[in-house]
């Protein structure tokens, strides 16, 4: 008994359980960039459409284009773009990891704060590339 | 107990989806080749918002335009399907539904990639 008591008395590190995990940056990252992910994966099939309805011809493009461009098109297209750079940049950190570089955790926190930023950084660039291209209609 | 086999002998070839490091290896291939392409890719499109018909077609008929977005969809489905394989590989315990599933998926993205290099390809050899 007094062995068992012993042990959990231990300061052993846990695993770290959901439920109980305060959350922080560098979980919110990891999760985010599985979820980005995940979605970039499942709305893969747009890109597939977008391509098929420029083989299919024109009247198919138009469709496409006001599919796409509707209310719900571009949500699905802002989040597509949101989460292609999120993975993309968080991506990059993963591959830093890889060669062993910048595992430091004041290191972690700077890079992942990057990731933040510059993934929204891009992701208005490209809204602006976009809608400035429509307005001239290039 | 001993064997003769060596440790890397024993190592090769395993975990969860039996195929050693070639995973691994394919998945960080497939994310360095898709940093220039995705991102090529992403600002090329947006830069076509609201073009015309004809201004799609040309530009997909270019031969350097054609081959990067083949690269691009070979690349993005093919990791695609390898990071899809560890979330099935992390939540799916019952080993006949891991295996459906990663069937599915393999079948799922070898035939959207397939469809995806075709669609270029017509427009791109297409008169």
């Amino acid at each position: 008994m007094g062995y068992y008591l012993a042990m959990s008395t231990d300061n052993r590190p846990l695993s770290p359980h959901l439920q109980v995990y305060r959350p922080q940056l560098t979980s919110l990252l990891s999760i985010t960039h599985r979820g980005t992910g995940m979605f970039l994966a499942f709305s893969s099939p747009v890109l597939v459409y977008w391509l098929w309805s420029i083989a299919a011809g024109a009247e198919s493009y138009a469709a496409a284009q006001h599919l796409l461009g509707s209310n719900l098109g571009r949500f699905v297209l802002f989040f597509w773009s949101y989460s292609l750079f999120y993975h993309l940049c968080n991506g990059v950190r993963h591959l830093a990891w890889d060669i062993g570089a910048g595992l430091e955790i004041t290191t972690l926190y700077k890079t992942g704060w990057w990731v933040v930023v510059i993934s929204f950084a891009l992701t208005l660039l490209t809204w602006v590339i976009g809608y400035a291209a429509r307005g001239t209609g290039v | 107990m001993k064997g003769l086999r060596t440790p890397l002998g024993r190592a090769i070839g395993l975990g969860p989806a039996k195929e050693g490091i070639g995973h691994w290896w394919w998945q960080r291939v497939t994310s360095v080749a898709l940093i220039p392409l995705s991102l090529w890719f992403v600002f090329s499109v947006a830069s076509l918002v609201g073009a015309e018909y004809q201004t799609v077609l040309d530009w997909m008929r270019s031969p350097v335009i054609a081959a990067l977005l083949i690269m691009f969809v070979i690349s993005f489905f093919y990791h695609l399907q390898l990071g899809i394989q560890v979330v099935i590989e992390d939540y799916i315990h019952t080993e006949w539904l891991k295996i459906a599933s990663s069937l599915t998926l393999n079948f799922v993205a070898a035939f959207l990639a397939l469809v995806s290099v075709i669609l270029v390809l017509r427009v791109a050899l297409g008169g």
